[in-house]
């Protein structure tokens, strides 16, 4: 059984503002039956068309999606536009005291419906509908590749989930979107787009060639295998250990799934790219014999 | 809140003659079957005894039935024997609604060089029989298909698959785990080579199993150690939950009647009652010889796990075939098999009965459930167009 929080649970057994608004401002449909959940957010503004006077919800799906939109239609009450759209995922589920980590896609959905609402208020463009496989597109607002061909995801939609809640596993992907949560076809490229979303997040354009004390280096060393590197090859059931640094060599050693895998030569450029980027651009990696 | 608990498919209560049968040999009884003193010998004396009752139960001889800790462990020390006494054959074949025990296992045999042909099922859940028989060849080592569906009920007809198999010179293994005590199994008239039992599912504790190995079936042990179970299964015999399966299964033969006649009552009417009290739902298996004790029943516009939580504040224990529930994203593979249709894929609720259920019970759920459906399908943004007049 999901280990639901109390409030959760009352959101889910008494859920608040069901149902629709007629005359409704905006309104926001994500998901599909097909998918599992879905929900369908509506606003009311008051005149100046400004402040959200009232929200209502229906939701296709489990306890949490329920919950999750229960808790969204009253956080967002009273709120203006703009402070809607500051509401994260994360703000969902804290506001339920939480959800299980593989149930954040519910609290992802309502984020994702309000931001769909307030979009098509303003005249943002939202794409059409794409019907083209089984199961539509979950969130037919976010254009850019498909990757999860079996949820309709795309790689815009995966990269702002993994840089707001700051994923560093495919399987936290999975959990947070859904995407390769059935075939699994499409881990490989979820783990390319959180490499991609990591490097960009903290290679901020400033050439990193100055001088660094050996101290210094071997402190920034350890910090960015240990904060960047060894949680993703460890996710992969992978390891590395930082046997040395001689000048600018760094010496590491594969261990577990790495130890002999056969692309452990691109794991140990990309190890090296990571130090370049965020620690020095004079690094270099080399691997050791265990 | 007093339990009703409708989820027999996932286990079973221990029945208290069952608790009494195996409560002298944890504190009093203790000894070990295999020592060569009086203390041990009297627990051989009823292992042999549960051997015997087990193989009764099965239509069986004891000398065919090796003790297991599980129906899973019954399935995988199967399809590998098999594989290993049929070393030249490098061909497996078995169907897409498996339980996980045994289509895990066979997946994973694609990695190692093995062809693993997964056979269909129609919109019922029956096997394709014609798939089936195209599929089988001279390669083929072990056919391995379910006697009936944990989730569905339906029933293969597995006497006829093995017999096919036996033709072509590979073994036959079922995984009986759910049709063991709830319809009558031969093995004497049978070509069936082995078969899984799970002690659990049929009111014994958690942690026992039982595999039947045809007498003279060439056979190599997934553990090796002890002479145990004639060198078939090494490791100190779970005395204990050996007796309380022998138990169990003696039990199981005299409530065999009941099982497929008050028992199945109860599971109609409950079925009935439900379809005539919520539009937009259907039986999943309809059609196909079922279970007598199981219903999976697929209610359109509505998701599982929601269903299962407002039933549960009811007390009323059932299960699901939705995703949400299980932590994957995607329905049953059982359903998917079967074409389930996506509008009612997510929201499918198992109810398994027993000899144990009441009419009351039945009574509580056929009141319960209807409003449960109408009001998630009141929130559910879907289906109005369907549901209206």
């Amino acid at each position: 059984m999901w280990d639901y929080t109390p409030k959760v649970k009352d959101h889910f057994l008494n859920p608040r503002n069901v149902g629709e608004i007629p005359d409704a401002d905006a309104v926001g449909e994500v998901g599909s039956l097909a998918c599992g959940d879905a929900l369908k957010l509506y606003l009311k503004l008051d005149d100046s068309k400004e402040k959200i006077v009232d929200a209502k919800f229906q939701t296709f799906g489990c306890a949490s999606a329920i919950a999750s939109s229960s808790a969204l239609t009253e956080m967002v009450k009273g709120k203006t536009l703009d402070e809607a759209l500051a509401v994260s995922n994360q703000d969902i589920a804290e506001f339920l005291g939480g959800l299980p980590e593989e149930k954040m896609h519910c609290s992802v959905m309502g984020q994702e419906a309000l931001e769909v609402a307030i979009y098509k208020y303003r005249g943002l463009e939202v794409p059409e509908h794409d019907a083209e496989h089984d199961h539509g597109h979950a969130y037919p607002d976010y254009e850019g590749t498909l990757v999860c061909k079996c949820f309709g995801i795309t790689d815009t939609f995966i990269k702002k989930v993994i840089e707001t809640n700051k994923l560093t596993t495919a399987e936290q992907v999975t959990h947070f979107t859904k995407a390769g949560g059935a075939c699994g076809g499409c881990i490989p490229k979820i783990k390319e787009l959180i490499a991609e979303v990591m490097g960009q997040q903290t290679a901020q354009p400033q050439p990193k060639t100055g001088k660094l004390s050996n101290l210094k280096k071997m402190q920034l060393v350890q910090e960015v295998l240990e904060r960047d590197i060894r949680p993703m090859l460890m996710a992969d059931g992978g390891d590395l250990e930082l046997v040395d640094i001689e000048g600018d060599n760094v010496q590491i050693v594969f261990r577990k799934a790495c130890a002999g895998c056969a692309s452990s030569g691109n794991t140990a450029r990309f190890v090296e790219m990571k130090l370049r980027e965020l620690v020095h651009d004079d690094l270099r990696v080399q691997e050791v014999a265990a | 809140m007093k339990e009703i608990y409708l989820d027999n498919n996932a286990t079973t209560k221990v029945d208290e003659a069952v608790f009494e049968e195996m409560r002298p040999y944890f504190c009093e009884l203790y000894g070990n079957p295999s020592s060569m003193h009086f203390f041990g010998g009297q627990v051989q004396g009823k292992v042999t005894e549960a051997r015997k009752r087990v193989a009764d139960l099965l239509g069986a001889t004891p000398d065919e039935i090796i003790f297991t800790a599980c129906g899973t462990e019954s399935d995988n020390a199967a399809i590998r024997s098999a594989l290993e006494v049929l070393p030249d054959r490098r061909h497996v074949i078995t169907s897409r609604v498996e339980h996980p025990a045994v289509l895990t296992q066979c997946r994973n045999l694609r990695q190692k060089g093995y062809r693993v042909t997964e056979i269909g099922v129609d919109g019922a859940g029956r096997l394709d029989m014609e798939e089936y028989q195209r599929a089988i060849d001279d390669d083929t080592a072990i056919v391995s298909f379910m006697w009936a569906n944990n989730e569905t009920g339906v029933i293969f007809p597995v006497e006829e698959a093995a017999a096919i198999a036996k033709a072509r010179g590979a073994l036959f293994h079922t995984d009986a785990v759910q049709a063991v005590g709830k319809i009558p199994i031969n093995m004497a008239a049978s070509q069936i080579d082995m078969l899984s039992l799970s002690g659990h599912k049929l009111h014994a504790p958690k942690g026992i199993g039982a595999l039947y190995l045809r007498r003279g079936t060439a056979f190599r042990p997934l553990l090796v150690g002890g002479h145990q179970e004639q060198s078939r299964r090494a490791g100190t015999e779970n005395a204990a939950a050996i007796i309380a399966l022998g138990k169990a299964c003696q039990l199981a033969g005299e409530h065999m009647q009941a099982e497929n006649t008050t028992v199945k009552a109860k599971r109609d009417r409950l079925q009935d009652a439900l379809m005539a009290a919520i539009p937009n739902a259907r039986i999943n298996g309809d059609g196909a010889e079922r279970l007598p004790n199981t219903t999976s029943i697929a209610f359109e516009f509505v998701e599982g796990e929601a269903i299962l939580l407002l039933l549960s504040e009811l007390g009323i224990c059932a299960s699901s075939g939705s995703a949400c529930t299980s932590g994957s994203l995607e329905p049953s593979h059982v359903l998917r098999a079967m074409g389930v249709p996506f509008t009612c894929a997510h929201g499918s609720i198992r109810f398994s009965l027993s000899r144990y259920t009441t009419d009351a019970e039945i009574d509580t759920v056929i009141k319960e459930l209807p409003p449960i459906i109408a009001r998630l399908r009141q929130m559910s943004p879907f289906g109005r167009e369907h549901l209206q007049g």
